[in-house]
């Protein structure tokens, strides 16, 4: 049997965004894959320039539909940084309780999507039903369901009452049930464990060589977690377990994510028992800087990155955002080798993708298959080209 | 009136038309529980038929490297041969067709549709439909035996090869039909995998290889496919019923009518219990379950069959 070559994306069944993983396959065995991105790229870094500080929130929120809480915080940490300015406890405590309450929905839909994968349609539809539960919460505390929109510079924009505290304790106590349920489903089910145990593998040394992130690095044995090496927000004052499993392969990832949500359901409990008391924001000046700040994140999927320059306008001079999927993307070509075709997709969704979180354009000369990655002078350059000629002046 | 009957018989009951309306019925059954199951609302009773006439309606496209005769031709063969086995099954008191050897006939029969599964996934020549088809084969050679020697069994104990004689031999012999529960168990999760529904739906798994076998297929041979598909559902549940459960208990006419879509609707939902429990497995963990546990499960039913027909 020749070997074929399968394009699995960019529109395919099983990927949620649009991405290209080119597969070698020798029956039904992959001999070689590549990942090829840049479908989704949305110019989000480069808008964040043309916005002030405020704009860009809404902006960056927007990077992701799961972990939208995630890169707004981690970008509003290097302002505040930058700008020195000191966050009261209480908007802490709501920024952590919204970061626990998405990292929940954000594990209980990977989990949805990974029994999809693996045609386990029963487990999809009873994690999303769940689920529901979370983005009521969400939607309690900030009036929406995915973006929420509740971070200011210098705080949070609104405030929790005892009522809501409450009711999310009680919803919590709910999911709590369920999710134990689903840790039995996922650490029992024999057709479960047939296509998830040995799928993948992500030995340690080749984990930390190729730089995992979260979850994925976590299952491999890399005791790494951002907010326990370097706490943000109220982390400190929280008593929680960094979730590791050793047996490196899919079956790990959803054991640590399963697990990572109970944790999370744990510290929910913690913050809304001792709420402090106080304002929510304070006032920030709209002009920020000069100075610059990097800030490291725990998102669901993993070590968020982001980096603000500021030039003492009310505009960022640069942002730069390191998914985390970007890091975890590195790994999926090494799980891919040697695995079966069947198992491609699981191993795919297992890092849990994020693709337009991740995609970077590369410039590709179809005449002559010159591909070319801009630096920042030439990209400023060529964007000042570009809309030049559309009529656009620059001053 | 002696050519119009066997005619009625082939195009209404209990050929086409009764089996159309019935798969269609088991179809919704087989969605509308699963939904409940899932926590969802589920669709509405017409739900396969519109499905079955939008199809129908739709345009039909043929790759340009098909070969076009044979890809316009097997949906057809496969609906024709998976027809001609009911009228060797029990659904309205005596078979129309009965002869020893004739469940040898049906099993070939049987066989048939998914030799179209493979043809036509072959015949594609698309990557995501000869992956389809090379699963389709592989797990060809992982479910039938053990359906076979499912079959088998009954057939030592009632000491007959013909269907209509072993439920018969059951129908008299009911504590029999408690003696053969593994071989039951292993004819439903063989037919399973002929019906390639999870956890044996790798052939078309959606999330693999697109559509599998079916991935270049529209319109109306696409519909007469999935149509094909779903009376092979009853066909099998059909023939199940014959052989293990004692088929009608020899009561003809509308009583019969009645146990037979009591007992078949009974299978249907064991196998969407199936369905609804697993996750699909890969085609070479079900080509290795099937030899480690389905085959040893039925050769041990045949050995228990034959000690009791030489011993009693």
């Amino acid at each position: 049997m020749s070997k074929i070559q399968i394009p699995l994306g960019p529109q395919h069944p099983a990927l949620k965004e649009p991405e290209n993983f080119m597969l070698v396959l020798d029956g039904e065995q992959i001999v070689d894959a590549t990942v090829n991105l840049g479908y989704n790229h949305r110019g989000v870094e480069k808008a964040a320039e043309n916005r002030n500080y405020i704009q860009d929130i809404y902006l960056i929120e927007r990077i992701c539909g799961i972990c939208s809480h995630s890169h707004v915080s981690c970008y509003i940490n290097a302002v505040e940084e930058i700008a020195k300015a000191e966050v009261p406890q209480r908007a802490k405590a709501i920024r952590t309780l919204v970061a626990e309450l998405e990292r929940v929905h954000s594990h209980l839909l990977w989990l949805g999507v990974a029994a999809f994968e693996l045609g386990y349609d029963t487990l999809f539809m009873y994690t999303w039903r769940d689920r529901e539960q979370v983005l009521d919460c969400l939607e309690m505390i900030s009036g929406n369901r995915v973006h929420y929109g509740i971070n200011t510079i210098g705080g949070v924009r609104r405030d929790i009452t005892k009522e809501q505290a409450e009711e999310i304790l009680k919803k919590i106590k709910f999911l709590h049930e369920r999710t134990s349920y689903y840790v039995g489903v996922v650490t029992e089910e024999p057709t479960f464990l047939a296509r998830t145990q040995n799928v993948g593998k992500l030995p340690k040394d080749v984990a930390l060589e190729l730089n995992a992130v979260g979850p994925t690095a976590r299952a491999s044995g890399v005791d790494i977690d951002v907010r326990r090496d370097e706490p943000y927000f109220i982390y400190d004052q929280l008593d929680f377990k960094v979730i590791t499993h050793n047996t490196e392969d899919v079956f790990g990832r959803a054991v640590v994510r399963v697990l990572e949500t109970i944790e999370s359901y744990k510290m929910i409990e913690q913050i809304l028992k001792n709420l402090p008391e106080g304002p929510i924001s304070v006032k920030v000046p709209w002009k920020i800087g000069p100075g610059e700040a990097v800030f490291r994140y725990e998102a669901p999927r993993g070590e968020d990155i982001h980096y603000v320059k500021a030039n003492g306008t009310e505009y960022p001079e640069r942002v730069k955002v390191r998914a985390p999927t970007l890091a975890n993307f590195q790994s999926i070509p090494y799980c891919l080798k040697n695995g079966y075709l069947a198992d491609a997709i699981i191993t795919i969704a297992a890092i849990d993708p994020c693709m337009s979180c991740t995609d970077r354009a590369v410039v590709y000369d179809y005449k002559t298959g010159k591909k070319e990655v801009f630096d920042w002078e030439g990209l400023r350059k060529y964007s000042i080209e570009f809309y030049k000629k559309k009529g656009v002046s620059f001053k | 009136m002696d050519t119009i009957m066997p005619l009625l018989y082939i195009a209404v009951f209990p050929g086409f038309v009764f089996l159309g309306a019935y798969a269609t019925l088991i179809q919704w059954i087989d969605r509308k529980v699963t939904a409940v199951m899932q926590n969802r609302v589920g669709p509405p009773i017409y739900q396969p038929i519109a499905d079955f006439i939008k199809l129908i309606s739709k345009e039909v496209v043929i790759p340009d490297n098909a070969d076009e005769i044979l890809f316009k031709s097997i949906p057809y063969i496969a609906l024709a041969s998976i027809i001609t086995t009911i009228f060797m099954i029990p659904v309205w008191g005596t078979p129309m067709v009965s002869f020893e050897g004739d469940i040898v006939v049906i099993v070939y029969l049987l066989t048939i549709p998914t030799v179209t599964f493979f043809l036509a996934g072959w015949s594609s020549t698309s990557p995501y439909s000869t992956i389809g088809s090379m699963r389709v084969m592989t797990q060809l050679f992982g479910y039938e035996v053990p359906l076979f020697l499912s079959f088998a069994g009954c057939a030592i104990i009632a000491q007959s090869w013909s269907v209509y004689k072993i439920s018969e031999y059951f129908t008299q012999n009911p504590l029999m039909i408690l003696v053969n529960i593994p071989g039951f168990i292993v004819a439903l999760l063989a037919s399973q995998g002929k019906l390639e529904r999870v956890p044996f739906d790798t052939p078309h798994a959606k999330n693999e290889i697109v559509g599998g076998q079916f991935t270049e297929y529209s319109g109306r041979l696409l519909g007469i496919f999935l149509l094909a598909i779903d009376i092979e559902m009853v066909v099998l549940a059909a023939l199940i019923n014959a052989v293990f459960l004692g088929g009608l208990h020899n009561i003809s006419g509308f009583f019969g009518f009645a146990i037979f879509i009591i007992k078949t609707l009974v299978v249907c939902l064991i196998l969407t219990l199936f369905k609804v429990l697993m996750a699909r497995v890969r085609v070479d963990q079900m080509v290795k379950f099937s030899w480690k546990y389905l085959v040893p499960v039925a050769v041990i039913q045949i050995l228990i069959d034959l000690y009791i027909r030489l011993k009693f």
